[in-house]
């Protein structure tokens, strides 16, 4: 190994690759390191890919990447005890390419080819080898102390892309450790079904995939949500909630899953499958006022790391550490033209992040998780009462439909305030949607 | 093979989807997980602090169940089972979390 590289990446994640590829591409001398013993073996994600920046990276990157399917439907639904009230959207535009740019992932697959793109760009990806610390010298981060014969490595600059258990970005001071309101804890099961079964129950035909979040009582009434996203021959079935709130209620995120699994409305969806592996991740939402430094001298963070997630109902991770991933390598670029790698001179992936979607979506939808866990009414007594209602007014007896639909009307008025009710949904609206 | 015989086999093979998808424990479910075990754990709890520790929300907040309580009151560390989330760090505040040794420790085949 050469004494000194162009640039040091911790992690060959989404955004720690997009970096890779986009400054290996450039003919700059990359190394990545990875504590797995392949790229993807630690990485985890609720299961959809949004790939607007993929595409721009490799495009047409469907024909050759392992994408599971793209998603054309998609299904946000309410739960209470024994009802389900949903909103279901299918949209036939999606089978054109780009497909929407939105893709069903098993990231343990997709990771691996990701990082072979890189590597025959001219990275060179060194797995099994876990960064414990940065080596600083006159005040600037020159390199990483790796685990292993020979550890100490340097380079011009260094990215931080080591995902959400962000232990070295805290080490070198440009966040603190998240509190408990600021991390999403999610556990996550794949389930094989054949893919004709899974075609038949979800209406999709070929390739096609349906996202379904379910809110309520999916995850006892708690802030928070489950999933089922379609894959080829597998379901991604996995719920979510800040790890504040499982602390509350003294949950197991475990007993969560299986309880979402065994729902009524939910259980129908899983039959006949089989459970193939147990994921766990932790999800950062920091909030927009909680983010981090994103740069120091010699460093910068991406990804994870750096709390880039929306948390809002469109769920932007993956791509959100991609854009963070090659907006870092085109700072990098600058930097080394003017041959200096100082906080100043790496300011511009702060300018360049803050013009682009990634920090406007925070911006807007950064703040959303705090607001929510203010009105964890939203999550409970609002579903009950709707769905209450909703089943009074459907429940057919011989009494007058007008008699039946006040009474409905009644019941739900009894638990709810109508104003307080409207003013939430209004508030809700301006956070998620 | 008759055309009749075909139409059952594929009826028997579409019975065997609409049965309940089968319960796992969650001992089940880690069995599935590719670990490749280190005789060294990377998570530590200091007895100190866990003694007077009221909450103890490690005991449940895991998602693999990696702390329990031992015959002496002790917190006991499943290193072994950890599926890496990092969750148990932000849940407690003296919980030290050491990445795994490189290669070892969870290996998702799916993930």
């Amino acid at each position: 190994m050469s004494d000194k590289f162009d640039c040091i990446i911790i992690g060959a994640g989404p955004s720690g690759i997009s970096c890779a590829y986009k400054l290996a591409k450039a003919g700059l001398n990359i190394v990545v390191f990875e504590r797995g013993e392949y790229p993807g073996s630690k990485n985890v994600s609720g299961g959809v890919l949004y790939s607007t920046v993929l595409n721009k990276l490799i495009p047409e990157f469907w024909k050759e990447a392992p994408v599971e399917r793209h998603v054309t439907k998609r299904r946000y639904s309410i739960l209470s005890k024994d009802s389900d009230i949903a909103l279901e959207l299918t949209f036939d535009s999606f089978n054109n390419p780009p497909y929407n740019n939105s893709f069903t992932v098993l990231r343990s697959k997709f990771d691996q080819w990701f990082a072979k793109k890189a590597e025959d760009a001219g990275a060179i990806i060194l797995t099994e080898t876990v960064v414990d610390d940065f080596i600083w010298k006159d005040g600037k981060i020159a390199g990483v102390r790796a685990r292993r014969e020979g550890g100490d490595v340097f380079a011009d600059v260094i990215v931080c892309a080591e995902g959400a258990n962000s232990l070295l970005a805290e080490k070198a001071g440009l966040k603190k450790k998240s509190t408990d309101h600021q991390m999403i804890s999610a556990a996550k099961e794949i389930i094989s079904l054949p893919r004709e079964v899974i075609e038949d129950r979800f209406n999709l035909s070929g390739d096609e995939g349906v996202v379904m979040e379910f809110f309520g009582d999916a995850v006892k009434g708690m802030i928070g949500s489950g999933s089922i996203y379609t894959n080829k021959d597998s379901l991604s079935v996995g719920i979510g909630c800040p790890i504040s709130v499982m602390k509350e209620n003294n949950m197991r995120p475990n007993d969560l899953l299986d309880a979402f699994k065994a729902h009524p409305m939910v259980r129908k969806f899983l039959r006949g499958g089989k459970t193939e592996e147990l994921s766990a991740k932790m999800i950062p939402e920091p909030g927009y006022k909680n983010l981090p430094k994103f740069i120091a001298n010699g460093l910068l963070i991406v990804g994870d790391a750096a709390g880039l997630v929306n948390p809002s109902l469109y769920r932007e991770g993956s791509n959100m550490a991609m854009a963070s991933g090659v907006i870092a390598g085109e700072a990098i670029l600058e930097a080394k033209e003017k041959g200096d790698f100082s906080e100043a001179t790496l300011n511009s992936y702060v300018n360049r992040l803050n013009d682009s979607f990634v920090m406007n979506d925070l911006k807007r939808y950064g703040n959303a998780p705090e607001r929510l866990s203010k009105m964890p009414q939203l999550f409970k007594e609002y579903p009950e009462a709707i769905l209450k209602m909703a089943e009074g007014y459907f429940t057919v007896s011989d009494l007058p439909k007008g008699e039946i639909q006040q009474s409905a009307r009644k019941d739900f008025k009894d638990k709810i305030s109508i104003w307080k009710f409207l003013w939430d949904i209004y508030r809700m609206k301006r956070g998620i949607l | 093979m008759s055309q009749e015989s075909g139409v059952r086999s594929q009826e028997r093979r579409a019975e065997n989807f609409l049965q309940p998808l089968e319960p796992k424990t969650l001992a089940e479910k880690l069995y599935l997980v590719r670990f490749k075990t280190d005789t060294e754990s990377h998570l530590k709890v200091d007895p100190e602090k866990c003694k007077p520790c009221k909450d103890r929300d490690c005991l449940y907040i895991c998602p693999a169940d990696v702390y329990k309580i031992d015959d002496k009151e002790n917190i006991a560390i499943s290193f072994e089972a950890c599926l890496e989330c990092g969750t148990c760090r932000i849940a407690c505040e003296f919980i030290e979390w050491k990445n795994p040794k490189g290669g070892f420790g969870v290996c998702y085949r799916y993930g």
